[in-house]
C-alpha cells in the first residue's frame, strides 16, 4: 500500500453573496471540529502539520478550506469584470457558508492573520454558534505598513513581491524548509488577491471599538500571536487582549507571523495546551 | 561593514542569479555615511563612499548605524530582523525610485542580509 498522508482532500460547492463557489477542503482526524482559516494570499495548505499530527487529530476533526479565489477554489463565474475585495461581511458569510454546508456543530474556529482577525468578529456576532475562537497573529486594530498597490501591477511580479513582502514576518529562527515553504504558497496566488485580502485586514476589518463586547463566557478567546510579527506585533495583541475581557494571550517566542506552517515543532508546544483546555471545558 | 559586501554576495550564486537583470547603483546610508553600491548583472562591482552630493543611485535606504548593526547580527532581535519590518517599526526609511526595489525586492532584501554571519533564509 502507498503511504499516504491521512489529508483527504475534496470538492464541495456552497452559496455566498448569491454566488455558488467551487471549494476546496482538507481534513484529517476524527472528533471536535477544528476550522482552520488561512493567512492573506495563501491557502490551506499552511495548516498541513496540524493535519498529520495525531496530538491533535485523535481529538479534532481538523478542516482547512481554501478561501474563495485561493489555492484550489475557484474565484467566481465572472470574475475577469470584478475587482476582488474582502470585506469584513464577505468574510463572515464565507465561513458561516462554509460550517454550514460542511454541517458542523459547534466548531472551533481557529484563523492566522486575517483569519485571526474575522474570529474575533465572528465570536462578536455569533457567540454560541461556535465552541471557541483561536486568533493567530490577529489583532483588533492594525496598521498598514506598505502600499498594496504594488501587489497588482503589470511591471511588478505579483507573486515574487508578494513573498518579499511577507519573508520578513517568518522569525529569523524558524526553519529554512519552512520559510520557503511558506513563501512558495504566496508566490502562487491569483492576481490581485493578496490586495484584495489586505482590504479587509488593513482597512475593513478594524473593529476595536467592538471587541469589548465580545463574550468570552459563551465563545472563549485564544489569542497567540508571534514575537516577530510586525504586523500583529506582541503589543497589538496585548491591547486586543485587554480589551476582550476574558480572553487569553500567549506571545510566541522565537516565531513570526505563520506559525502553523514556519515553525510547526514550535507552534505545536503552543497549540496543544490550547486545544486540549477547549476539548476538556467542552 | 559594508566594504566587504561584494565578497558576500558574489560567492552566492542563487544570489547573483536572482539579480541578473539589475544593473545600476543604490544608495545605502549607514548613520551619517552615505555608501554607493554598483549592481551589474546581480554582482556587487563597487561600494563607495559617496564623494559628490550629485552621487546617487536609484533609490535610498538609510538607517543609524546601530539599527544596522543589529540588522546584521546572526540572530537579530525583532523589529531588526528585516528591512520591511524595520521600516514598519519606524527604524529605516527609503526614498527614491521604488520600482526597482519592488521589482527585486528579495534580492535587496537577501543583498544587505548577507553581511550577517550565516545569513538568515539561506
Amino acid at each position: 500500500m502507498p503511504s499516504f498522508e491521512p489529508i483527504v482532500g475534496r470538492y464541495i460547492s456552497m452559496v455566498v453573496a448569491g454566488d455558488t463557489m467551487r471549494i476546496y477542503v482538507e481534513e484529517a482526524g476524527s472528533g471536535i471540529p477544528l476550522v482552520c482559516l488561512h493567512t492573506a494570499g495563501s491557502d490551506s495548505r499552511q495548516f498541513r502539520h496540524l493535519m498529520t499530527d495525531p496530538s491533535i487529530t485523535d481529538h479534532y476533526r481538523v478542516l482547512a478550506f481554501d478561501m474563495p479565489w485561493h489555492g484550489k477554489s475557484n474565484p467566481p463565474i465572472g470574475w475577469r469584470e470584478i475587482e476582488y475585495k474582502l470585506t469584513t461581511g464577505l468574510y463572515k458569510e464565507t465561513v458561516v457558508a462554509f460550517c454550514q454546508v460542511m454541517e458542523l456543530n459547534q466548531p472551533v474556529i481557529m484563523g492566522c492573520s486575517m483569519g485571526g482577525r474575522i474570529v474575533l468578529h465572528l465570536a462578536l456576532e455569533y457567540p454560541d454558534d461556535y465552541r471557541a475562537v483561536i486568533a493567530l497573529e490577529g489583532a483588533d486594530r492594525l496598521e498598514p505598513y506598505y502600499d498594496t498597490e504594488w501587489l497588482h501591477r503589470p511591471d511588478v511580479n505579483g507573486g515574487e513581491v508578494a513573498a518579499g513582502f511577507v519573508s520578513g514576518q517568518i522569525a529569523p529562527q524558524s526553519p529554512s524548509e519552512y520559510r520557503w515553504e511558506t513563501l512558495w504558497a504566496y508566490m502562487q496566488g491569483g492576481p490581485g488577491v493578496f490586495k484584495g485580502d489586505l482590504y479587509f485586514y488593513w482597512v475593513d476589518g478594524h473593529f476595536d471599538d467592538r471587541s469589548v463586547q465580545i463574550d468570552t463566557t459563551r465563545c472563549p478567546v485564544y489569542l497567540l500571536s508571534g514575537e516577530y510579527d510586525s504586523s500583529c506585533t506582541p503589543e497589538r495583541t496585548r491591547d486586543t487582549a485587554e480589551r476582550i475581557k476574558g480572553s487569553k494571550a500567549v506571545v510566541m517566542k522565537r516565531m513570526g507571523h505563520f506559525p502553523m506552517s514556519e515553525n510547526p515543532a514550535l507552534f505545536r508546544e503552543h497549540i496543544l495546551p490550547v486545544l486540549k483546555e477547549i476539548g476538556v471545558n467542552n | 561593514m559594508i566594504e566587504k559586501l561584494a565578497d558576500y554576495v558574489n560567492n552566492n550564486h542563487a544570489l547573483v542569479r536572482q539579480g541578473r537583470f539589475i544593473n545600476y547603483s543604490i544608495l545605502v546610508g549607514v548613520g551619517e555615511t552615505d555608501f554607493i553600491i554598483r549592481i551589474d548583472g546581480g554582482r556587487v562591482t563597487g561600494v563607495r563612499h559617496r564623494q559628490l552630493n550629485i552621487d546617487s543611485g536609484r533609490f535610498a535606504i538609510r538607517a543609524p548605524t546601530e539599527i544596522w548593526e543589529e540588522f546584521w547580527r546572526p540572530m537579530p532581535k525583532r523589529g531588526h530582523h528585516d528591512l520591511f519590518s524595520m521600516m514598519a517599526a519606524g527604524l529605516a526609511q527609503i526614498d527614491g525610485d521604488l520600482l526597482p526595489f519592488m521589482q527585486n525586492l528579495q534580492y535587496f532584501k537577501d543583498l544587505l542580509g548577507a553581511l550577517r554571519p550565516a545569513s538568515i533564509g539561506n
